[in-house]
């Protein structure tokens, strides 16, 4: 009985001394990101507002341009100097990265108390995770394996909307014949492998993705899977323009929105460039699965690493931060602004178009069914020097007609084992 | 004795200089060094001082990418070179024959070079890109077999890049040697005529050769220009299509900032130093060896 109130009472000058320190030393929160332009900026806002609502104060560090590879350079020379930024913004196998560093920090109090682990798909999961400690929070899910489709330009070619690659060759042929583009593409080394990865996945299967371009096994990169997926991924090429070097992926889309190209492969994010243009999903554009991806689910998260930090305040407040992105209300607010999905499962989606609602149910189906993938062409997958080095080579495939199927499959090979 | 007695003469300029000896030693030949020490380090996204002797060396000559980049800078190197002083050069021999409005077309010519890499490079993008620039008007004027499309072929893009670069420094080294033109003596070229020399010769054989040091100060200003070209590229085709574009310096950038091998980046750097060393170091030393 005395032991029991012995702790009930050290345990409430605990809490009140935890209470104590949140309110009065409350943290200041320093995150480096790169959402600067419209909806982004919009999310960012608001994980802002939730934070100061908490009594921190929220230090804004923006980098904008190059997709993070401004914000990268300008992180790396801060941590260089012991100067961290409480929170930045980094996906992928670059967290391992960085974690191998050292200088991430172990977040799986908030993981734990917040029950991460079982709102988190485990695919999604073991990313933020280094040596099974949470380094990183998940902000959103974008779909890679999509296809999206003009209803006008599907109209007036007579074609029907693809569900596996003989179809869309077919489909491809009824919309050049009509005098149009077929394939809006833009020649950008991660357009190309974008393209590249939703071949893979159509063709070879979740199973031979995962082994040949995850764990990058030597014998399913030069086997005869890869060969096919390489054959149809080159015959793609012939249904694109050759004005596609270049090409901003934006400007693809505006092909396909002013139904002077067909169908184009790019991620959700496309999306929000159909409805920047009043168009409607289903009457004016379509969203589908990737040919032969419709049980299958590429996705790129992004995501935010947490840095070891000094003053114990601010540790309070990297905490806050980090529970605050994972809290259904941020995740709903950002991933509506974003056009991506919530990577919390089981949250209402009723506000949601429904691009989003299949892309989210899709996204638990195949969690479940193991064929829940992540994209290398957004740096999910692999680390980035293998990543780039197997980018090359695809882009040097598809732009160069004289190199063979058989060159490009060794050269792969080769390239995957950069370190 | 004498020593301790010395003006402020003797030791001021030291103390002037000092600080700009020191830091151009860290920061430019400190820096170079420290280079150096990366790229035979084990350092991939963070600089890490694990020692590897020439291991990122020996990944950096295997790499297709950076043969492509070498063999890129050698035909960018010298076509550009080449085209920009021989315009450059053509340019500044006819604006010397005292043609109207001089001022004013030595401007247009030199205003190429108040333009930024990335203007030059996003605007010549637009030109020769088959479907917006050249070949497009041409077709819209009714040459409908007209074709351009260097830009978007990976065998030719890269003389694109000379193109623009070609353009947009012509009218540098046009200014150069217009100065120079003008420092010659009129007696000499009027000798030259008295005794019957047509002009392409007196060009050729007296005022050409005497402009020799104007010929390397500018060769040295354009081949810098050339190796440390980046921003062109970027603008341009950023190193496509594929990589059949890309330089060292975007090589080296890739590398470096956007892939986590910091260690191939800092060799590649070290490379592209030693070519421009390769270039700077026989001049300066026969420079030196005339003045003595």
């Amino acid at each position: 009985m005395k032991t029991l109130s012995k702790t009930l009472i050290a345990r409430a000058a605990l809490a009140t001394a935890a209470l104590a320190a949140g309110a009065v030393h409350a943290g200041e929160v320093e995150v480096l990101h790169w959402w600067t332009s419209g909806g982004e900026a919009k999310a960012a806002s608001a994980l802002k507002a939730t934070l100061q609502g908490q009594g921190h104060t929220w230090k804004d560090f923006a980098v904008a341009g190059g997709g993070g590879d401004n914000a990268m350079t300008v992180l790396k020379s801060r941590v260089v100097s012991g100067n961290a930024p409480a929170a930045a913004q980094i996906k992928g196998p670059a967290l391992q990265e960085w974690a191998a560093e050292g200088v991430l920090a172990n977040i799986d109090g908030v993981a734990k108390a917040e029950k991460w682990d079982s709102v988190l798909p485990p695919v999604v999961a073991n990313v933020m995770k280094y040596k099974g400690n949470y380094i990183a929070a998940p902000v959103n899910v974008h779909r890679v394996n999509w296809l999206w489709t003009s209803n006008e330009a599907f109209k007036k070619a007579g074609a029907k909307v693809p569900t596996n690659w003989d179809e869309f060759f077919v489909a491809a042929e009824k919309l050049k014949k009509a005098g149009l583009i077929a394939v809006a593409h833009g020649g950008q080394n991660w357009q190309d492998f974008t393209t590249f990865e939703s071949v893979a996945l159509g063709v070879g299967g979740a199973d031979f993705y995962k082994k040949a371009l995850v764990q990058l096994d030597e014998a399913s990169l030069t086997g005869a899977t890869m060969t096919k997926v390489l054959d149809t991924f080159k015959k793609v090429k012939g249904y694109t323009d050759k004005n596609a070097p270049g090409r901003d992926w934006n400007l693809a889309t505006a092909m396909v929105i002013k139904g002077e190209a067909g169908m184009q492969l790019m991620g959700d994010w496309a999306k929000g460039e159909f409805q920047a243009a009043g168009k409607k999903p289903g009457a004016d554009f379509g969203c589908s699965a990737a040919p032969g991806t419709a049980k299958s689910f590429t996705f790129n998260v992004d995501s935010f690493a947490m840095f070891k930090l000094k003053n114990d305040a601010n540790i309070k407040a990297q905490n806050d931060l980090a529970a605050a992105i994972m809290s259904p209300a941020f995740q709903e607010t950002f991933n509506l602004n974003k056009g991506s999905i919530p990577v919390r499962l089981g949250m209402d989606l009723a506000k949601f178009d429904d691009c989003a609602k299949l892309s989210a149910k899709d996204f638990v189906d195949t969690a479940k069914s193991g064929s829940l993938v992540p994209s290398v062409a957004h740096g999910m997958a692999i680390p980035s020097a293998a990543a780039g080095a197997i980018q090359d080579v695809v882009s040097q495939f598809w732009n160069d007609d004289k190199m063979s199927t058989k060159d490009a499959q060794a050269k792969i090979a080769a390239a995957a084992k950069t370190k | 004795m004498s020593s301790k007695h010395r003006t402020p003469v003797d030791w001021l300029p030291r103390i002037v200089v000092a600080p700009s000896f020191i830091i151009s030693l860290l920061f430019i030949y400190g820096l170079m060094a420290w280079n150096g020490y990366l790229s035979m380090s084990a350092s991939r996204i963070l600089p890490n001082y694990e020692f590897v002797g020439l291991q990122q060396y020996t990944a950096l000559l295997e790499s297709d990418r950076f043969r492509v980049a070498m063999t890129n800078m050698g035909i960018f190197g010298v076509l550009f070179i080449g085209g920009a002083m021989a315009i450059g050069v053509l340019l500044a021999i006819l604006l010397d024959q005292k043609v109207r409005a001089e001022g004013v077309l030595r401007t247009v010519y030199l205003y190429p070079m108040a333009v930024s890499m990335i203007v030059t490079g996003t605007a010549w993008k637009w030109m020769l890109n088959p479907g917006l620039g050249l070949e497009h008007l041409m077709r819209q004027w009714g040459f409908e077999s007209f074709t351009f499309d260097w830009l978007v072929r990976g065998e030719t893009a890269i003389y694109c890049i000379v193109i623009a670069g070609v353009w947009q420094s012509a009218g540098f080294v046009m200014a150069l040697f217009l100065a120079g033109l003008r420092g010659i003596d009129e007696s000499i070229i009027k000798a030259a005529q008295v005794d019957g020399a047509s002009l392409p010769r007196i060009y050729w054989s007296i005022i050409l050769p005497s402009l020799r040091p104007v010929f390397f100060s500018t060769l040295m200003v354009v081949a810098h220009l050339a190796i440390k070209s980046f921003d062109l590229v970027m603008a341009l085709t950023a190193g496509g299509p594929g990589y059949a574009t890309d330089l060292p310096a975007t090589f080296m950038y890739a590398t470096a900032f956007t892939r986590g091998q910091i260690g191939v980046g800092a060799a590649s750097a070290t490379v592209m130093l030693a070519t421009v060393a390769a270039i700077v170091v026989p001049y300066l030393y026969s420079e030196l060896r005339t003045k003595r």
